[in-house]
């Protein structure tokens, strides 16, 4: 049975292995934007034993690229894009401490071995749910790439940003669990 | 002759991308609806109340339904007698959308195919818009527009099946190609079906297809009864809102059927996301 938990970053070990597929979660605190251009340049740094621009020790890191901020306000809308384009950069990340991506779509088997091995998760929000998702941003500064526009990194301050576990770290996926429940063969 | 001004023509289009961005059209909506009343999983229902807040939002506060504000992309009726004066209807159009994409705070998403550079500075900020013409009676001009995501794009397919495979190779292919997207395109989805013609002529009926009032069936009873038909096979497949498993996942299947080669069987699935954001307004 699917379990709601109230979580805030960065993400422990022990947050993680709390986590099962189907549990909804609602993050509050720092999170991280980024898209495939800055995936690339963070790999890129890793491998040339870099300084990267945000500690990734327990960060959760959202796929993103927001709408522009009408005057006043912090941030667009603002809701998940489709993760797969990440799958060859997230494996290199969790190694290094992310703890957390959050998406919509399938990942690949790689990014599913990843989250077991190093005990990280990745989380569904609610794609086309921009206008909701980016009320609940409440501050947004971009702190690197500046010039890749609406893929830039942003640091994002969330509070209760509501996400679902689609793969925990035990190698449960709920999108193969889900359609099975809902499967109707002939 | 009725003549057209170039400037009105940019006005009602800029007017018609901002208002497209944030309200969720009246078809959508009640498709979100019913998905929600009739859903069995309870995380799908959950999604599903989320989508329709999120319209509520939108509409109220005027923020863009999804970050994704689309590719604009128009099909245009123009009347015989109409004169459009003061410039070329195309740039009206592609003007419309850029003012329209830059006032109402929507997102740039044209790039270059290889170097992914955005093309805001050298083309116009969200152009090229995708462009359809066609010349008819009359003395109107029919703009229909529809904001069109990536996320769905990326999972549709066309394919020329040998016209052996019949009825049954195209129920084959589209639930291929829906299964295979499972929760990529954003479902609950709407699918555009594009039977026959040529290669190019399913792939523009499939695109047609999505721009009809969400679940009108197609006027011809025998292929309605077909949309019926494939509406029930594809949500047998299980995936459900977002794709966490559910008995709603096709909203609507929407096929348009053309006269086709003796040699061919060409089909064309296209996708469209929950967030159907489309409009039209004739001048």
């Amino acid at each position: 049975m699917s379990q709601v938990h109230y979580l805030n970053t960065p993400l422990s070990n022990e947050d993680i292995q709390n986590l099962k597929a189907g549990d909804i979660v609602y993050l509050s605190g720092i999170i991280f934007t980024a898209r495939d251009a800055a995936h690339k340049r963070l790999v890129d740094l890793i491998e040339n034993k870099e300084e990267l621009p945000f500690p990734l020790d327990g960060a959760v890191i959202y796929f993103v690229g927001p709408t522009p901020p009408k005057p006043g306000e912090p941030i667009g809308s603002a809701g998940p894009t489709t993760s797969y384009r990440m799958d060859s950069y997230s494996p290199t990340l969790i190694r290094h401490g992310l703890k957390g991506m959050i998406g919509k779509g399938k990942r690949n088997q790689e990014v599913k071995d990843a989250c077991k091995k190093y005990k990280a998760v990745y989380f569904g929000a609610t794609g086309g749910a921009g206008a909701l998702l980016g009320k609940l941003i409440k501050e947004a500064k971009v702190i690197a790439y500046e010039e890749l526009g609406p893929e830039a990194i942003r640091m994002l301050r969330v509070e209760n940003f509501p996400v679902t576990v689609i793969n925990d770290a035990y190698g449960n996926d709920l999108y193969e669990e889900g359609r099975r429940q809902y499967e109707i063969k002939d | 002759m009725r003549e057209i001004a170039y400037d009105d023509i940019v006005k009602a289009v800029k007017n018609m991308v901002i208002h497209t961005a944030t309200n969720l059209p009246k078809d959508a909506l009640d498709k979100l609806k019913e998905a929600y009343e009739k859903e069995k999983s309870p995380v799908a229902k959950k999604v599903l109340e989320q989508l329709l807040e999120n319209a509520d939002i939108a509409r109220k506060e005027e923020r863009p339904l999804c970050q994704d504000t689309g590719l604009a992309v128009y099909f245009i009726k123009v009347g015989q007698n109409v004169k459009i004066t003061g410039g070329l209807l195309k740039d009206a159009v592609n003007e419309g959308t850029e003012r329209g994409y830059i006032e109402g705070y929507l997102r740039a998403s044209t790039c270059d195919c290889f170097t992914r550079e955005n093309l805001k500075e050298k083309i116009g900020y969200n152009l090229p818009a995708v462009i359809h013409i066609d010349l008819v009676e009359g003395e109107n001009i029919e703009i229909e527009y529809a904001a069109k995501g990536g996320g769905s794009e990326n999972v549709s397919r066309a394919r020329v099946l040998a016209p052996a495979q019949g009825r049954q190779g195209v129920i084959d292919f589209v639930r291929d190609v829906i299964s295979e997207a499972g929760p990529n395109p954003c479902p609950p989805i709407i699918v555009g079906v594009g039977i026959g013609g040529t290669f190019e002529k399913a792939a523009i009926s499939s695109k047609y297809a999505l721009f009809r009032e969400a679940g009108k069936p197609n006027p011809d009873p025998e292929v309605a009864e077909f949309e019926k038909e494939l509406l029930y096979e594809l949500n047998k497949l299980g995936i459900g809102a977002m794709g966490m498993g559910g008995t709603q996942t096709v909203l609507a299947v929407h096929i348009e059927k053309n006269p086709c080669h003796i040699a061919s069987l060409p089909v064309s699935v296209n996708v469209q996301c929950h967030s159907s954001r489309h409009s039209h307004i004739t001048l």
